[in-house]
């Protein structure tokens, strides 16, 4: 069985407890970090856009960011591999972060992810769009958990007052 | 003799001043009122401004060239200038074809090498402030400032996840107004990036916010920008006016970024950042924090007494400057690099290239499309055809070129062509289409690829209602303390 666990900057670590917890023991386990290159080129973009600067290596922030980029992403595998405390394997991408991990998961046995946004309540909007696309589109089945406690049922906002019933005149 | 109506001229520096050879063929300046300006302008047509006048309806000089030929050259020499700026091939620095685009258009005439001296006596004074400023934020980040910004935007961030997000929008806020956009994007980006990363947080909102600071955040003070270092020096203002007038537009550009990232952003924002280790955190150093105080001070004081407050910047960097010297933090050449010669080479440049195409026609054609007076009707069209005429090209040929027109009209049609220039950039990732289109066909595979259809969303979400709301927010002002 093969288990990928996408890990995500502010929510790895429930991952790696969810996937410590389910994965048997024989298990294939593949921590995948995606580090998208649209940070590093939103900074390279915005000193091209200084006309007249020069083509300076060590003013452009673009590489600049790259490079603390793909150590932060080692930072984070090793952080989670450690968490994690099984043998694992550990797999960094680049490139479009929805597309990467979808790749990723191709032929794998599970993919464990966490919700993203408001943690404090159950419901809306619980994915980013990169979230919602790797759940929209995943080769393989998904399991979706909580970066920390899980909030009550009683943090889903009541339903709206005047709630639409088709009466029996309405109904087609 | 070739007249070129309603076409202003570049500032005359006083009376008996000396031409070429000493005489001054074919050429005769109007007497004021006898300017054939458009109605709504100055009737005199005659606009002072740092001890020079734009005079609105002359007659050109008689160079080389024919009116059609001289301007056929210069559109060329300033399309050729700003392709290889936007190019830069083999890694050659701007200044390389500037200066000798710059020198041709004088060498055929397109301009007098008095029009193009007067040109560069106007942005010498400016190019030495934007060097004194280039230089003291270096010096700060030698100092470690930014380093302790990033301390304290880390500071409490795990009690409130939008925490970061606000702390980010103070210091790209601040550090763009008092050490310009340069600053922002060259030194607090990283910076940005690597509190977002040490705080296990979602780096995207925090770094294309500071991006996109550094541009909508660049009203406030004349070295905010250099588009405002040029525009300051014609608009006639002095700095605290300058600032008191760009404070609410300032404020109002900020507010509408603040609140569409926080919706924007809102999924990625809410994930509490889990820190996952305490990093160690550096010293504030106090000593560069009092001098940036002493210059911002120095800035108004010294406009207020008549001096150029490029000498407050000077100031500043000097004492910073020096006492890093003493330590041996810095070395002359570091701070030399930092000044950026061959950027300011190509600002000059830059600068009599643009004089000899608004010269030479497009002044008298833009003038046709230029809105007039400072009705807010006037100003919000003013804005919006900067911020077109930004997004096209880029802002800094565009307040090069808009300036002449809008100081015509006073200081009020000059801030709100900053409005245009300052914050329009921000609808492409790049600064302006023709940079995004090249970058496009180059493909920069090594940088990464932009999401660029979310980047125009977020652009096309806070640049207009920035524009509309900075627009109003100047009009109002002016309404209340004047122009």
């Amino acid at each position: 069985m093969t288990v990928i666990t996408w890990i995500v900057e502010g929510t790895w670590a429930a991952c790696v407890d969810a996937t410590r917890r389910i994965a048997p023991d024989n298990a294939q386990i593949v921590l995948l970090h995606v580090t998208s290159g649209d940070v590093s080129a939103a900074a390279h973009g915005a000193y091209a856009g200084l006309l007249g600067r020069g083509p300076r290596r060590d003013r452009d922030p673009g590489p600049r960011l790259a490079e603390l980029g793909a150590a932060s992403a080692t930072e984070l595998l090793e952080a989670a591999a450690r968490a994690l405390g099984r043998p694992c394997s550990t797999v960094e991408r680049r490139g479009r972060v929805e597309r990467e991990v979808v790749a990723a998961a191709e032929g794998a046995d599970l993919l464990v992810l966490a919700r993203d946004g408001d943690d404090a309540r159950l419901g809306p909007k619980s994915l980013g769009p990169a979230s919602r696309f790797v759940v929209d589109h995943a080769p393989c089945p998904v399991l979706l958990v909580w970066p920390r406690e899980t909030p009550g049922t009683a943090s889903i906002p009541p339903p709206p007052r005047h709630p639409h019933h088709p009466g029996p005149g309405s109904s087609r | 003799m070739i007249k070129v109506a309603a076409a202003p001229r570049r500032p005359e520096w006083g009376a008996g001043r000396r031409r070429r050879g000493g005489a001054t063929p074919g050429t005769r300046r109007r007497e004021p009122g006898n300017g054939t300006g458009r109605a709504g302008q100055t009737a005199a047509g005659v606009i002072g401004y740092g001890g020079g006048a734009w005079v609105v309806g002359g007659e050109r000089e008689e160079g080389v060239l024919s009116g059609v030929a001289a301007e056929a050259v210069s559109v060329a020499m300033l399309a050729l200038v700003l392709a290889f700026a936007v190019i830069r091939p083999w890694g050659w620095t701007e200044a390389v074809v500037a200066v000798p685009a710059a020198v041709l258009v004088i060498a055929v005439g397109a301009i007098s090498p008095h029009g193009a001296l007067t040109e560069a006596r106007r942005l010498g004074p400016i190019i030495g402030f934007l060097a004194a400023v280039l230089i003291l934020a270096q010096l700060c980040q030698d100092e470690g400032l930014f380093r302790a910004c990033g301390d304290w935007m880390a500071r409490g961030v795990a009690k409130r996840p939008t925490w970061l997000l606000t702390r980010v929008f103070v210091v790209a806020s601040a550090t763009t107004a008092v050490l310009s956009l340069d600053a922002t994007v060259v030194l607090l980006t990283p910076v940005v990036f690597a509190t977002a990363a040490r705080l296990n947080a979602r780096a995207k909102p925090y770094v294309y916010a500071t991006t996109h600071l550094a541009n909508s955040a660049s009203l406030l003070l004349p070295v905010s920008n250099l588009t405002n270092l040029i525009a300051f020096a014609a608009s006639g203002l002095s700095f605290p006016r300058f600032a008191g007038l760009m404070l609410v537009p300032w404020l109002a550009a900020i507010a509408v970024e603040y609140l569409v990232f926080r919706r924007f952003f809102r999924t990625d924002l809410n994930v509490t950042p889990a820190p996952s280790q305490a990093a160690e955190t550096a010293g504030v150093p106090m000593f560069a924090l009092i001098v940036l105080a002493l210059t911002l001070a120095g800035f108004a004081a010294a406009s207020l007494a008549g001096v150029n407050p490029a000498w407050a910047a000077a100031a500043g960097a000097a004492v910073l400057g020096g006492r890093a010297l003493a330590r041996r933090r810095t070395t002359p050449a570091t701070i030399w690099r930092a000044g950026s010669v061959p950027f300011l080479a190509f600002v000059l440049a830059l600068g009599i290239v643009v004089a000899a195409v608004t010269d030479n026609g497009l002044a008298s054609a833009l003038m046709r499309v230029m809105p007039s007076g400072t009705t807010l009707p006037a100003l919000l069209a003013t804005a919006a055809l900067a911020a077109a005429l930004a997004n096209v090209i880029n802002n800094l040929p565009a307040v090069l070129v808009l300036l002449p027109l809008a100081a015509a009209t006073g200081p009020g049609a000059v801030l709100a062509v900053l409005i245009g220039t300052n914050i329009g950039p921000n609808l492409t990732y790049a600064g302006s289409l023709a940079t995004l289109l090249w970058r496009q066909v180059v493909r920069e595979h090594d940088q990464g690829e932009p999401d660029l259809a979310e980047f125009t969303r977020l652009g096309l979400l806070t640049v207009p209602a920035g524009l509309v709301l900075a627009t109003v927010a100047l009009w109002a002002g002016l309404k209340v303390i004047g122009g």
